[in-house]
């Protein structure tokens, strides 16, 4: 199906990304959010309790993230989109319902702009610090998908994908934004509503007493019922059966995790979300993601000037990782250089897929700011040679 | 005669989940007792159960949930009443109740318990007070009477307990009441009575939990604390709030304290927006209007 236009801001518009963000979501059919109060995100909610009365829905500010991140999986029960904002220690204080929301399979977005950390560390100041937060936050194996703006127009184009993603899968999506691409103010092009595709909620059309809430089908994805429906629904976060009874043993556990795991495992070919630019015949690979992807640049045309071949390579949907593609990268060049905001966290997985093929050349960053590209170009030097 | 022959439907049974029984809980314990005057305030009710979604935190009470025959949500550890907040706010037509523990609703859930009955959120929340955390083996909880041996108030809890009816009148519940399990018939007629009633509304129960409470605390047994309740309880209707406090071994006030009205959160929410809130037909999907646009 396509948006509904009365939600959708067609035009050019010269915004931010939390704004873009916001109007993503509501172009995605969310109506309903609940957050809390937390720099660099905040823009993003202000503006969604602005918009959300015009077309029925409602911005609710909770008494905390904990009640935000599971107030927001009420709205998605009682048959709505919904979605929640927040920065790293919020992010924090939600991990317990990321969980909840894996293992009941509640469609939702959580929408973290990344500051420095941690702790209260550098609330108005960037950093890319809690990418392996959003993959492994939560107690317990689930599986999520994360995606990783550069841009206020892809905080407004992949936040519908976003909200997409989380209906087709039922999971919880992360929305890995940073201070910078938030607070960037740019051209984002919104589109008419009907060139907007929009994943429906995967409602069963099954009656009540034929429907098992926890019963998928080939791609692992079970269908979806609402309170009120006539359906009874039981959801738990405790391991359940089909039935979404709780069953407490390891027969049940193992089929349950494995699903979870599997639904996002197997279509991890057709989650791979990336840009890349001169592969072919690169001797270094410069693989990096959000707006660290918008500095390297910067030094991927220094090094290109310096006469090195190098390629790039940036990681829209950052988990499920590209696995796959960095396997067959690997033998066919010298070095991949990975700058993240961050002491070094994605490129553990980079290293890992790598298996030893080539060199991998971490650039790491403490954030409160983005990386100098003399640095990256260094880094691109060493893998060269 | 076989035991079908024997048995006689209990209208109470078609509200339950028949093929999730027995349930959890231990022999003497109030929560079924509880679940009983619930489900005979529900079938009293002219509202669709089929609207009617019920919620619960983590706990021995927070099972209750999965045992109702409605919509069951079975949350977090103290998050049933934010989940709670969530389903009515998007959904206005539900009836939505919150059943969970003392320790869940009032401990790690406190601040939502406050914040809910402030906003005014239209939901039921019965709070079934047994005073200690049972469900993992008897520890101490804010509800615990001060001095209560609990197996981490080994020397007596150093610290007094909550009163509960007062903390949520002074956030602002519409209705707030206090029965115990030896009190079915009257939880019964407050239940109905409270789930007529619109805004954040608020009832404790008491219970024992033989098991533990009473046990560690050499109370007796179940049946000693139904004699208990019977002997120490005193209604009181219309009580201020301030003077419910339960004071180990005093008088058990209990009643029908709090019954006033005040606009909740979405009609608040509605007439403040005036015309800047539009109601919000759903999108129809492709399919259902093809071949009747305007056109034919």
């Amino acid at each position: 199906m396509h948006a509904d236009p009365r939600c959708v801001l067609t035009g050019t518009h010269f915004i931010n990304g939390d704004a873009a963000c916001c109007e993503g979501a509501l172009a995605a059919g969310a109506r309903f959010a609940a957050g809390y109060p937390i720099t660099p995100s905040t823009e993003i909610v202000e503006r969604f309790a602005a918009r959300a009365p015009e077309v029925g829905g409602l911005f609710i500010q909770m008494e905390d993230e904990i009640a935000s991140s599971i107030a927001i999986q009420g709205m998605v029960w009682a048959g709505q989109k919904a979605f929640t904002v927040t920065s790293g220690p919020g992010f924090s204080l939600m991990m317990e319902h990321i969980g909840l929301a894996a293992m009941t399979e509640t469609p939702v977005v959580f929408v973290d702009v990344q500051r420095g950390g941690p702790s209260t560390g550098l609330p108005t100041l960037p950093s890319q610090g809690d990418m392996m937060q959003a993959r492994f936050g939560s107690h317990g194996d689930y599986a999520v998908i994360a995606l990783s703006p550069n841009s206020p127009q892809e905080c407004f184009d992949l936040t519908v994908k976003a909200f997409n993603l989380a209906e087709e899968f039922r999971v919880p999506v992360m929305f890995m934004m940073d201070e910078c691409v938030g607070h960037m103010t740019e051209k984002v092009v919104i589109p008419p509503a009907e060139q907007i595709e929009i994943y429906p909620r995967r409602h069963t059309k099954k009656p009540p007493g034929e429907f098992l809430l926890f019963e998928s089908g080939e791609d692992l994805v079970p269908e979806m019922a609402h309170a009120g429906e006539g359906y009874k629904l039981y959801v738990t976060g405790l391991t359940h059966d089909r039935r979404g009874y709780p069953s407490l043993n390891p027969a049940t556990q193992r089929e349950l995790v494995t699903r979870l795991f599997d639904k996002i495992r197997r279509a991890a070919d057709r989650l791979v979300m990336v840009e890349s630019e001169q592969l072919e015949g690169a001797e270094v690979v410069v693989v990096s993601y959000g707006i660290t992807s918008r500095v390297a640049l910067r030094a991927v045309q220094m090094a290109r000037a310096k006469g090195i071949r190098v390629g790039t390579l940036r990681l829209i949907c950052v988990w499920p990782f590209p696995e796959k593609l960095i396997r067959e990268l690997a033998p066919r060049v010298k070095a991949l250089v990975m700058p993240e905001l961050n002491m070094g966290q994605v490129v553990i997985e980079l290293e890992r897929c790598a298996g030893g093929q080539c060199k991998v050349i971490s650039v790491p960053h403490a954030g409160g700011t983005v990386h100098d590209p003399a640095d990256i170009l260094a880094a691109i030097e060493r893998g060269a040679q | 005669m076989s035991t079908t022959e024997l048995h006689v439907h209990n209208p109470v049974e078609d509200l339950l989940r028949q093929d999730r029984m027995p349930t959890i809980w231990c022999p003497g314990c109030g929560i079924g007792t509880t679940v009983n005057s619930f489900a005979h305030a529900l079938l009293k009710q002219d509202i669709d159960l089929n609207k009617t979604a019920i919620v619960s935190g983590i706990g021995c009470s927070g099972r209750v949930s999965g045992y109702m025959n409605l919509d069951s949500f079975h949350t977090t550890h103290g998050r049933a009443i934010p989940f709670a907040t969530g389903l009515k706010l998007a959904n206005p037509e539900l009836n939505v109740i919150v059943y969970s523990g003392d320790g869940d609703l009032t401990s790690i859930g406190g601040n939502h318990l406050i914040h809910a009955a402030r906003r005014n959120i239209d939901i039921l929340v019965v709070c079934v007070n047994n005073m200690i955390y049972a469900m993992t083996g008897g520890q101490v909880a804010p509800t615990t009477p001060a001095s209560s041996v609990s197996t981490t108030t080994p020397y007596g809890a150093f610290e007094p307990e909550l009163n509960l009816p007062q903390l949520v009148d002074a956030a602002g519940a519409c209705f707030v009441a206090r029965w115990t399990a030896y009190h079915v018939i009257q939880l019964e007629r407050t239940l109905e009575k409270a789930l007529k009633k619109k805004g954040f509304r608020f009832i404790e129960v008491l219970s024992p939990c033989p098991t533990y409470y009473q046990r560690k605390n050499n109370m007796g047994d179940a049946l000693q604390a139904m004699l208990d309740y019977k002997k120490r309880s005193k209604i009181r209707h219309g009580c201020p709030t301030w003077e419910t406090a339960l004071v180990p071994g005093g008088d058990i006030i209990v009643g029908e304290f709090v019954d006033r009205d005040r606009e909740d959160y979405l009609t608040r929410m509605r007439r403040q927006l005036g015309p800047h809130y539009s109601e919000f037909p759903p999108q129809l999907e492709e399919h259902q209007s093809e071949g009747c646009s305007k056109e034919c």
